[in-house]
């Protein structure tokens, strides 16, 4: 169980980069979701995996009786998803302010804190005129 | 020992900010709650050192849960000195903010945010729990964010996307490693780790983690080639904001670095700490020349930061007792030199009208003293006797020459010497050069009130002050470091102080 949860982690962190390489802020910010959603995935398999034994003490006993699932990865995970939550409440308010303010939702126009300078702009133009298939030109 | 000492560092901040935050209407009320706040916040720092030179290590078991099963505050040398130099810092920029925050913004909050994000980083310097510092850094990022965009300005919104979406992805960094790390040795207990990690079978494992540690915590604290987003964001609030900034945040990434890699990660020091130091010539030298290719007051000091952490990070990364004191030393002049340019940053720009070089000047003439205490930390950055960037650079650099690593210090060498060139650009281009629009600064449009340029210079002159005494009088300083490296490189009393037992 464990080898397929790990491959699943491995998928979704993968899907995540694929998504958080592109320019557009919200396909980010769905990698980014993605990715701590793989990130409380890979402490629960971390923390090893327990068939059907949940970490409850019969009544009167002071310790359990048999081998039962550790019951702290997931304490961990449930802080965890708590924290990225309101983060990333917190990063979707904020796509959407930048939507509005900037009016493009492409992290390379995004340039008002770092204006482009003149050099920058002609070597930006050489770089794509290099490397940009013609035919995807802008 | 007394538990809540140690919880002092974290109630006092977050005291503080739910009585700004209750205040009620009244502005003068919250201000007023904030700097006594962030007073006692350095009372406290300054209590702790005290208490850590008489009992050695303090160790606060919270809800009296044994370590290493509950969460234990612990409190050593180098978290002490972190408490009340955040204390320092934290009470210059609120005093300063009494006269450079809009209203309307402390409306919104400013005081309740600041002071939370104090507590997160006090929370950050205290904890011995891998999962405690992940939910303190936290705790630091959302104030961050939230003080980020606070006025909602443009250029706000757009460094804040940067900031934001490259810190989740090193809080998620961080969150696996832990996850994994906890997956290997059956503990988040720092002091515990100590003892598990040695008994890992398979070693390479350990190494990987601590690869992923060095990336979270490279982000964080604005290593090569991780530091875009601190140029991107840093010059876009108001100024106090930029100045806690500076002074903090990538600071308690350089402390969890110095923290994890003394106590957790030793286990294979040839290979992490060398890549640290590699890591640390490049981060100088990137950050420096980075700077030079600026023409904005706080863009230049932003990139300074990055390539002054090169410097604490290359102490780190020598591990030597100098080396690591070096880095301990650094970290304290820097917080305080940095954050004090970043104020001067704010004053220049009161009184000429704008953060560009080139739209101001003729600030030496009309303000000398304002042109005094920018030369003081802008000399001490970059590392001129008798301040205190001096005795930090040269601790370095003898310990580097002292294990022979003759790269690294010939690197800090030179971008010393390229520091004091940026330093001469802005000194050039703001005070010594006349305005370009003929404005004489301070008069005019660009007035200042006499309780503004009182409360926006008192912090200056007083952290300028604190660089020429640390420069001056080195020796209690230079000696804290060195009993803060001894502790840092002698882990066991630490680990008896929080595990009662002799390893």
């Amino acid at each position: 169980m464990e080898v397929v949860l790990s491959c699943v982690v491995g998928i979704m962190i993968a899907a995540s980069i694929y998504l958080m390489l592109g320019r557009n802020l919200v396909k980010f910010l769905f990698g980014l979701i993605l990715l701590s959603n793989a990130a409380n995935l890979a402490i629960f398999t971390s923390g090893r995996l327990t068939w059907g034994a949940p970490p409850l003490i019969p009544e009167g006993a002071l310790v359990p009786i048999s081998d039962i699932a550790n019951a702290l990865p997931q304490a961990l995970i449930l802080t965890a998803i708590v924290i990225s939550f309101g983060l990333l409440a917190f990063a979707l308010v904020l796509a959407y302010c930048a939507y509005q303010e900037l009016g493009t939702v492409d992290t390379d126009e995004m340039r008002v804190a770092e204006p482009e300078t003149e050099f920058a702009k002609r070597a930006n133009r050489v770089w794509r005129a290099l490397l940009v298939p013609r035919d995807r030109a802008p | 020992m007394i538990p809540w000492l140690v919880a002092l560092p974290i109630l006092v901040p977050f005291v503080t900010a739910i009585l700004a935050f209750v205040a009620g209407r009244s502005l003068e009320v919250k201000r007023w709650i904030s700097v006594a706040g962030a007073a006692a916040l350095l009372a406290v720092g300054l209590l702790l050192i005290h208490q850590v030179y008489q009992h050695g290590i303090l160790v606060g078991a919270m809800g009296d849960w044994p370590p290493p099963f509950g969460i234990a505050l612990v409190v050593d040398f180098l978290s002490a000195i972190m408490v009340a130099i955040t204390g320092i810092t934290g009470l210059a920029v609120a005093v300063y903010a009494l006269a450079d925050v809009d209203r309307s913004e402390e409306h919104v909050g400013f005081h309740p945010l600041f002071h939370l994000l104090l507590g997160g980083v006090c929370g950050a310097f205290t904890t011995g729990d891998m999962f405690n510092l992940y939910v303190w850094f936290e705790v630091m990022l959302i104030s961050s964010f939230a003080l980020l965009v606070l006025g909602s300005r443009k250029a706000q919104i757009d460094g804040a996307v940067k900031y934001v979406a490259l810190n989740l992805v090193s809080t998620v960094l961080f969150l696996v490693a832990v996850g994994l790390l906890y997956g290997m040795t059956g503990t988040l207990n720092m002091a515990d780790l100590h003892l598990t990690i040695p008994q890992v079978e398979n070693q390479g494992l350990v190494t990987a983690v601590a690869l992923m540690f060095i990336v979270a915590f490279g982000i964080k604290s604005a290593l090569f080639p991780l530091f875009f987003w601190l140029p991107a964001a840093y010059h876009t609030p108001s100024v106090s904001v930029s100045a806690i900034f500076s002074a903090l945040l990538t600071k308690v990434g350089v402390y969890a670095l110095i923290r994890v890699f003394t106590l957790i990660f030793t286990q294979d020091v040839g290979y992490t700490h060398n890549l640290l130091l590699i890591i640390a010539g490049i981060t100088m030298l990137t950050g420096v020349l980075g700077a030079a290719a600026q023409n904005e007051f706080r863009r230049i000091l932003s990139f300074h930061i990055v390539s002054q952490i090169g410097y604490m990070i290359m102490g780190l990364a020598l591990y030597t007792p100098l080396g690591v004191m070096g880095a301990v030393f650094y970290v304290v002049h820097h917080i305080i030199v940095k954050a004090n340019l970043f104020l001067v940053s704010g004053v220049a720009n009161r009184l000429t009208g704008s953060f560009e070089l080139k739209k101001i000047g003729g600030l030496y003439k009309s303000q000398p003293f304002v042109a005094v205490l920018f030369l003081v930390p802008a000399f001490s950055l970059a590392g001129l006797p008798p301040l205190s960037g001096f005795w930090a650079k040269l601790v370095l650099v003898q310990a580097g020459l002292e294990i022979d690593s003759y790269l690294i210090v010939a690197t800090a060498l030179l971008v010393g010497l390229l520091t004091i060139y940026s330093m001469t650009k802005i000194w050039n281009e703001a005070f010594w050069k006349p305005h370009p629009d003929e404005i004489e600064p301070g008069t005019g449009a660009v007035a200042l009130s006499r309780r503004d340029y009182i409360l926006l210079t008192a912090p200056i002159a007083g952290m300028a002050a604190l660089t020429v005494i640390i420069g001056l009088w080195t020796e209690p300083f230079i000696l804290l470091a060195t009993s803060a490296a001894e502790q840092l490189l002698n882990p066991d009393a630490y680990v008896q102080a929080v595990l009662g037992v002799r390893p």
